[in-house]
């Protein structure tokens, strides 16, 4: 998660509901309560220790799940050119 | 004010529409009921004719391909009877006949806003990449094939898959020779040669409708994201989007074109390095400007402003994340409607038609 560019994130609409729109690129995305939830503090500019653990208390989750998961949703969102 | 007649042509609207009544709706959303709408068809059953909140009045006209002489006479007929003030066309094929017209027209009164024949031999597929090496605007490469050994030529030069594309309309993807060979004689039968040859670039869409001042100037424009494709190509549904270099692509465009009028964009961002190419450059109106309208930016209106020797208001910025869905349905008629359009060549809609 080092050097993640995440300021094209800040362009991001996303809704209550997890749908994201990219303005730059037209795409829409959906996302679940996690998803929604790293979003949000990855635009903050949140670590990666930081967004672990505000998972582990958010979503009562062990340290390495909560590791797992953001390993996940960084890998897919860049993978979809969104950082 | 005195009420305007406009003709518009393109009223075609099947699964690969034109974009006539694309363009009257926008017209109709500035102009209400203070306009009367002509519109100019080439077959008795283009749906636009019967779409009688849009269309006041419809008449047929003689193809392009009839001539200059054909399209000039029945245009007179028309204006005999409905007073035309501006003529707005919406297809490739109509504009050289119309050029060429435009003095005569302007002399009878009727209005038009059109790109430059300089403009119309700058995007033409034949001289199109020619784009890069004059202009700096960034084009695949492509070349003009007029038989067979040059065709692969071209295909070696670029490599697999191309582009096999008409000079006018029709494209596809080639990615062998013998599919070359397939495509290069379907478009030839079709619209003749030459044909055009096309580097392929893999990527994502995009397309921008803009009218261009004619000194450089931008008067508006709106891109958006091609959402669904119909098996012929075309955008059944988009997305407007704001992504700068898309933006400052479309401007450089018409700023060093020095466009005049309406144009469209097909732009391709390539997958692998994010480069943007522009595809093709076409003189007119798209069958989606309707959605510049809904995103705030009504462009067809502001035509029909700069034809009439005005300067259209300032236009707003667009509505970012509008999405234009086209639908399909059946519409019924009477065939008393038929009969006057085929026996008569025009449909007048009564005013409590064209009120509905």
């Amino acid at each position: 998660m080092e050097n993640l560019d995440t300021g094209r994130l800040h362009n991001l609409a996303i809704s209550d509901t997890g749908f994201v729109f990219d303005p730059v690129s037209g795409h829409t995305f959906n996302t679940n309560r996690t998803g929604f939830f790293i979003l949000g503090l990855l635009k903050e500019g949140k670590s990666q220790d930081e967004i672990v653990l505000a998972l582990t208390e958010q979503f009562e989750v062990e340290e390495q799940v909560a590791l797992r998961e953001l390993q996940n949703f960084v890998f897919r969102i860049r993978d979809l050119g969104l950082v | 004010m005195s009420t305007l007649t406009i003709a518009v042509t393109g009223m075609n609207a099947h699964d690969n529409p034109g974009p006539g009544i694309a363009v009257v709706r926008g017209i109709r959303d500035k102009y209400g009921r203070d306009c009367r709408i002509v519109g100019l068809s080439y077959d008795a059953l283009e749906p636009g004719v019967y779409l009688h909140e849009f269309v006041d009045e419809a008449f047929l006209i003689p193809y392009p391909s009839e001539g200059e002489d054909a399209f000039w006479t029945r245009i007179m007929q028309i204006h005999e009877i409905s007073k035309l003030d501006v003529l707005l066309p919406t297809l490739d094929a109509e504009l050289p006949i119309i050029l060429k017209l435009e003095d005569k027209l302007k002399e009878r009164g009727i209005r038009i806003l059109l790109p430059s024949k300089d403009n119309l031999e700058q995007i033409s597929k034949s001289r199109f990449h020619r784009l890069r090496q004059q202009h700096g605007i960034m084009v695949p490469g492509s070349d003009i094939a007029t038989d067979p050994s040059r065709l692969y030529a071209l295909c070696e030069k670029f490599g697999f898959p191309v582009m096999v594309k008409g000079q006018y309309y029709e494209a596809y993807i080639a990615h062998n020779a013998q599919e070359a060979m397939f495509y290069f004689n379907k478009i030839r039968a079709r619209w003749g040669l030459p044909i055009v040859v096309q580097e392929y670039i893999l990527g994502e869409e995009y397309d921008v409708v803009a009218v261009g001042d004619g000194q450089g100037a931008v008067v508006g424009l709106v891109p958006m994201r091609k959402m669904y494709l119909t098996d012929k190509g075309k955008a059944w549904a988009g997305i407007t989007v704001t992504d700068p270099e898309l933006l400052s692509m479309a401007k450089k465009v018409i700023s060093t074109l020095k466009w005049l009028g309406p144009m469209e964009l097909e732009i391709m961002r390539r997958r692998s390095d994010g480069e943007l190419f522009v595809l093709e450059i076409n003189p007119r109106f798209p069958a989606w400007v309707y959605l510049a309208v809904g995103a705030g930016v009504n462009l067809p209106a502001a035509v029909v402003t700069l034809a009439l020797g005005e300067q259209p208001a300032p236009m707003p910025d667009f509505q970012v994340g509008k999405i234009f869905v086209r639908t399909s349905m059946d519409m019924i008629t009477d065939i008393s409607k038929f009969e006057s359009i085929t026996t008569l060549g025009q449909l007048i809609h009564t005013p409590q038609e064209s009120a509905k």
